[in-house]
């Protein structure tokens, strides 16, 4: 990643992934995510709790499979919601992966940046719902506000493993572990930290769904099959399956991972992030257009070098065209496209940092994976090359999409090779 | 409610909340050295035995003097009795 200010370069030093960590609706590990995507498998499934909410129209979700979280100690676990124990979890396989010892956490270059949609929704419905009903305090616990406040995924990850360097946690809907990854890389390329662990985390609630729902942007007619759903880029998709989890990374300037002869699974080359104001709930092409042209811009490739675009692509009607309109406006039509939206759902603030691992491992592996679902390719998408099945392929160097409600999109250029650019 | 059947659910309350080995619940239990409580413990330790007891324990001053889990018991105790006898 080279920083710039305008034409100028402020800082050369390279940043590389050295640790990948999930939490999945396909259950813990990222052996066990990337087993599952390579077997084409869903963790869509039916969803009493969402069964339960009058008038919501979707029952089906990607929930995580129970956790075993008693490796947390209780004094830290105390202050983590479910979201919180993902990020722990998934921060803790990460730094296993990158061979981060006990020193390096404590070192004050080592920092977080985990962010969230919101604080634990969960936690709010019950303080609210049930601790302050009657207007009363008695109810309150010390641990309450630890799992409502916005920096709660990072606070407790940073508490958990002693993190001593920096703590960020940006929220920006459904863009936040692209963010969360991309600021966690400019701090390690400005030189302010040499390691910083980063990513995303949600917890599946009936107001994250509700919420899509109410925008006429949930998947409602699957409610009997959900492993039809969601289906990107599908002629037949109709919305959003909400999901959960947690995707974390280590990122380490390259110096630093050198000298601890760490195995670099890749480095972040381009990232940008940018506001879409035309309209709050549905980003337009132009902006998805700029947020690409910018990251790759940054990244120092050209488009024709990008030999994969992994898609935000939900499987809503007007995102998935937005965004097929976007990619084709900066890399034509010849690129290999693909979403995970259809294996795992969409698990908001987690999809970011999942997505880059998925990709990472992609790259690494010599193949592509495909869309799940996707049977028949809307016309509106399907000018593109949507991959449709395992495409075994050498790329170099990927986008990575997340678009969010907001008006908020972000691009993240990444290359499995250490290089200059 | 007798002493006994008090005892008992503050042991059980506590077992529950603070997730403790039942084994080490006894009167000379020390609360901070032995079972391990620190200060945001204790204001939930009000907030479960309120709960459990319908007691009120945030303003009494008689709090700050617990040591032990026989402290607390006793404290529990009396609380429950002022209740009953109101």
């Amino acid at each position: 990643m080279s920083l710039r200010y305008k034409e100028t370069p402020i800082s050369s030093r390279q940043v590389v992934v050295t640790g990948l960590g999930a939490v999945t609706p396909f259950g813990c590990g990222v052996p066990t995510l990337w087993q599952a995507l390579r077997e084409g498998r869903t963790a869509v499934r039916h969803c009493p709790m969402l069964a339960e909410v009058k008038g919501l129209r979707t029952t089906v979700a990607a929930g995580v499979p129970e956790v075993d979280a008693q490796g947390i100690d209780r004094k830290k676990r105390r202050y983590m919601s479910k979201m919180s124990i993902y990020a722990t979890l998934a921060a803790r396989e990460a730094i296993q992966m990158a061979g981060l010892t006990p020193d390096h956490l404590v070192d004050i270059r080592t920092g977080v940046c985990v962010g969230s949609t919101t604080g634990s929704t969960f936690e709010i419905e019950h303080v609210f719902g049930e601790v302050l009903k009657e207007r009363k305090m008695d109810g309150v616990k010390s641990t309450h506000f630890f799992k409502i406040m916005n920096s709660s995924c990072a606070a407790n990850v940073a508490q958990a493993l002693g993190i001593r360097g920096r703590l960020l946690a940006p929220s920006a809907a459904c863009a936040t572990g692209t963010i969360a990854i991309g600021l966690g890389a400019e701090s390690i390329a400005l030189g302010k930290q040499d390691v910083m662990i980063c990513g995303g985390a949600d917890e599946l609630h009936a107001l994250t769904v509700g919420v899509f729902d109410t925008l006429e942007a949930s998947s409602r007619a699957f409610n009997e099959r959900p492993d039809l759903t969601p289906r990107p880029f599908d002629r037949d998709r109709d919305g959003i399956v909400c999901g959960e989890g947690a995707g974390l990374v280590v990122l380490e300037s390259w110096e630093h991972a050198c000298a601890r002869n760490a195995r670099m699974w890749g480095q972040i080359s381009g990232f940008a992030v940018s506001s879409s104001p035309e309209d709050i709930a549905n980003p337009g092409p132009e902006s998805m257009i700029q947020c690409m042209r910018t990251a790759v811009e940054e990244s120092g490739f050209g488009t024709d070098e990008i030999g994969y675009l992994n898609a935000h692509a939900t499987g809503t009607l007007r995102g998935d065209s937005a965004e097929c309109e976007a990619v084709e406006g900066v890399f034509g039509r010849d690129i290999p496209v693909s979403s995970l939206k259809g294996h795992m759902g969409h698990t908001m603030a987690a999809c970011g940092g999942l997505e880059l691992i998925a990709t990472f491992l992609m790259l690494q592996e010599g193949l592509l994976l495909p869309t799940r679902n996707l049977d028949h390719p809307d016309d509106t998408c399907g000018r593109l090359n949507l991959l449709r099945k395992i495409e075994h392929r050498q790329v170099d160097v990927a986008l990575s999409n997340n678009f969010a409600l907001g008006g908020v999109n972000s691009a993240m250029v990444i290359r499995r090779s250490i290089g200059d650019r | 409610m007798t002493d006994s059947e008090i005892i008992e659910l503050v042991n059980r309350s506590l077992v529950s909340e603070f997730e403790l080995d039942p084994g080490v619940m006894t009167p000379d239990a020390l609360l901070v050295e032995g079972l391990g409580f620190d200060s945001l413990d204790f204001v939930d330790i009000v907030v479960v035995l309120q709960q459990a007891f319908g007691v009120t324990l945030r303003e009494e001053p008689r709090v700050r003097e617990v040591r032990t889990l026989g402290d607390l018991h006793r404290l529990v105790i009396e609380k429950k009795r002022e209740l009953e006898g109101s």
